[in-house]
């Protein structure tokens, strides 16, 4: 049972941020219906960005964690904004009328760019950080054993449930929200109605950023090393996880990555952690063939 | 003006749209053969010819689909002065030009609801009231009061279409006949001077055709709209034009009021073909 409930919070931690880097992965794909491989790059370059300016920070004597994590979370997330958009002025808008083949194959050399970059710029090494916020609460031991809810952790699954609520409420309610959706559906019957496309597409790809940008900030905090690989893993997963919840819906992102982070966690301490991502796409693959659109996914239906 | 310009400059309406030797090739292909043409706000000014004759061609120049081979197309604005429609992209010749086109095959946001449609259209002054969305996470007074605009503008183009009763149902269930009215009252929610519109009265029973040209004299007369008529309903044409150009082939065979086309020889030649016509003269 303790370790039930321990598996359970470990894996809404890792499904969360799964989640964080899904949603970017959905809005995207939904604005322009295609996938940015770079994406899992971009959450690699805020790690990275997180480590610097967390180290700079400790070295200036700003101690106070909150606040560190605050200013943290404000730089990373306005670097890695603007990686996000010159990812898309570099690798996808000069390709807008090119044939869909293009621009996947520019946003996977753009991948390749950024690792090698990171690589070179920051060295392969692992990147480590003196522990932020060690400690938690114990929960309760049952069986001889403890459940831990680590502080890092709850940090990680309120932010996530706030940004969350934040993000559809951006979608649904805001001007911005109906203008991005509106790209979604029909760009050119958009511009004709006077809104700049281009720069909405700009829009999403920086806000997708800073989502990774989050997600790159909790995860260097959580687990405290950060390398310039990460990037590729976490990327395909959550790919996997926007996939499974229905690719261009907000809350099936999320969803996906709860599941893939609990299948992830469960399976690793109930069977074999060698297999747990054979046993993540394995299950994508069942969900896929008997809803092809994702759980929340809505089926396209043509009209004849 | 130069002396290329057409009868419709003279008719009284204040001339808003010049399209000056407009030319469209596509590759060896002339849709469109030095066509100028005049168009003045406050009339209905139709553009009528056989399939294949260059009309969508046409507005397709209008709104920055094609950049034309040569020739211009000018929007007279009252605020900005001239502007050249061919050189703008494609937003600006709605948000700043006014010139606002709907389409043969509707293009609504089938997924957004009928009243979400015609925010969209409102979205620049939105936009600026909520500086970026941001003013409008925290409800600032100035969104508000430009959110209840936005709303009352929508709401009153859809008491006026009679689209009050379905404004929250998802615009892509709705029958043909009630998306054509969407489409229009979405083009007229972003305030245009001039409302182009792709065969508006396609696939609509003679009711909805007849309601279709009350609106179209409407818009014209009471909201001094320039409008811009593709149409293959001579019902519609002949009843609501204020002036006729006739295309075929790329090139303006003939031009002048819906009597004068009527009895244009040019004009039967193309529509009905040289043996009818000589029959017909017999």
């Amino acid at each position: 049972m303790g370790q039930f409930i321990q598996q359970l919070i470990n894996g809404l931690t890792l499904g969360a941020v799964y989640g964080l880097i899904a949603l970017g992965y959905t809005m995207v794909y939904g604005i322009i219906g295609m996938i940015n491989f770079a994406h899992g790059d971009i959450y690699m370059v805020a790690a990275i960005i997180a480590v610097t300016v967390l180290t700079l920070l400790g070295a200036l004597g700003i101690s106070a964690v909150p606040l560190a994590i605050l200013i943290t979370l404000a730089v990373v997330i306005f670097f890695t904004a603007i990686y996000g958009w010159s990812v898309e002025r570099v690798a996808y808008r000069p390709l807008r009328k090119a044939s869909r083949l293009a621009p996947l194959i520019s946003a996977i050399g753009m991948s390749i760019f950024l690792q090698n970059m990171v690589q070179l710029t920051q060295g392969a090494r692992v990147k480590p950080i003196h522990a932020m916020m060690p400690g938690g609460f114990e929960l309760f031991t049952h069986d001889g054993f403890s459940v831990h809810l680590a502080y890092t952790q709850i940090m990680i699954i309120s932010v996530t449930i706030i940004l969350l609520a934040v993000f559809s409420y951006l979608i649904t309610r805001t001007s911005f929200g109906r203008q991005q959706r509106a790209c979604e559906q029909d760009q050119t019957m958009t511009a004709l109605l006077g809104i700049n496309v281009d720069r909405t597409i700009s829009y999403t790809f920086m806000l997708g950023a800073a989502l990774a940008a989050v997600a790159g900030v909790m995860v260097t905090v959580y687990y405290g090393v950060v390398d310039f690989s990460i990037g590729f893993v976490a990327g395909i997963k959550a790919f996997t996880a926007a996939v499974l919840g229905g690719i261009g819906s907000l809350p099936g992102a999320m969803l996906g990555g709860l599941i893939i982070g609990m299948i992830e966690s469960f399976w690793s301490a109930y069977l074999s952690p060698e297999y747990k991502d054979v046993a993540t796409f394995g299950i994508l693959i069942l969900v896929l063939m008997f809803r092809p659109s994702g759980l929340l996914g809505r089926p396209e239906v043509e009209k004849v | 003006m130069s002396n290329t310009l057409t009868p419709a400059a003279n008719q009284g309406g204040k001339l808003l749209l010049e399209v000056e030797h407009l030319t469209m090739r596509f590759g060896g292909l002339t849709a469109l053969n030095d066509l100028s043409l005049a168009v003045p706000a406050g009339k209905i000014t139709s553009i009528i010819g056989p399939n294949g004759a260059g009309k969508t061609t046409f507005f397709n120049c209008l709104t920055g689909f094609y950049k034309p081979t040569t020739g211009n197309v000018r929007m007279h604005h009252p605020q900005y002065g001239p502007l050249l429609l061919n050189q703008m992209p494609s937003y600006h010749v709605a948000r700043k030009a006014g010139v606002v086109r709907t389409f043969q095959n509707i293009r609504l946001f089938p997924n957004m609801t009928v009243l979400e449609n015609l925010i969209v259209a409102q979205h620049n002054a939105l936009q600026r009231a909520s500086r970026f969305s941001i003013a409008g996470l925290f409800g600032q007074a100035g969104y508000k009061s430009a959110r209840e605009a936005a709303l009352a503008k929508a709401l009153m183009w859809l008491t006026r279409l009679k689209l009050l009763d379905i404004a929250d149902t998802a615009a892509g269930n709705l029958s043909y006949g009630t998306q054509r009215r969407i489409e229009i009252a979405r083009a007229l929610c972003v305030d245009p001077l001039l409302l182009c519109l792709d065969e508006p009265a396609a696939g609509l029973n003679p009711r909805e055709s007849a309601e279709l040209n009350e609106l179209l004299l409407y818009l014209s007369r009471e909201h001094n709209k320039g409008v811009l008529l593709i149409e293959h309903d001579m019902n519609v044409v002949m009843r609501v034009s204020d002036h006729i150009c006739v295309l075929n082939f790329g090139n303006k065979i003939a031009e002048g009021n819906p009597a004068q086309i009527q009895n244009d020889p040019d004009v039967i030649k193309a529509y009905l073909g040289e043996d009818e016509t000589d029959q017909e003269a017999a």
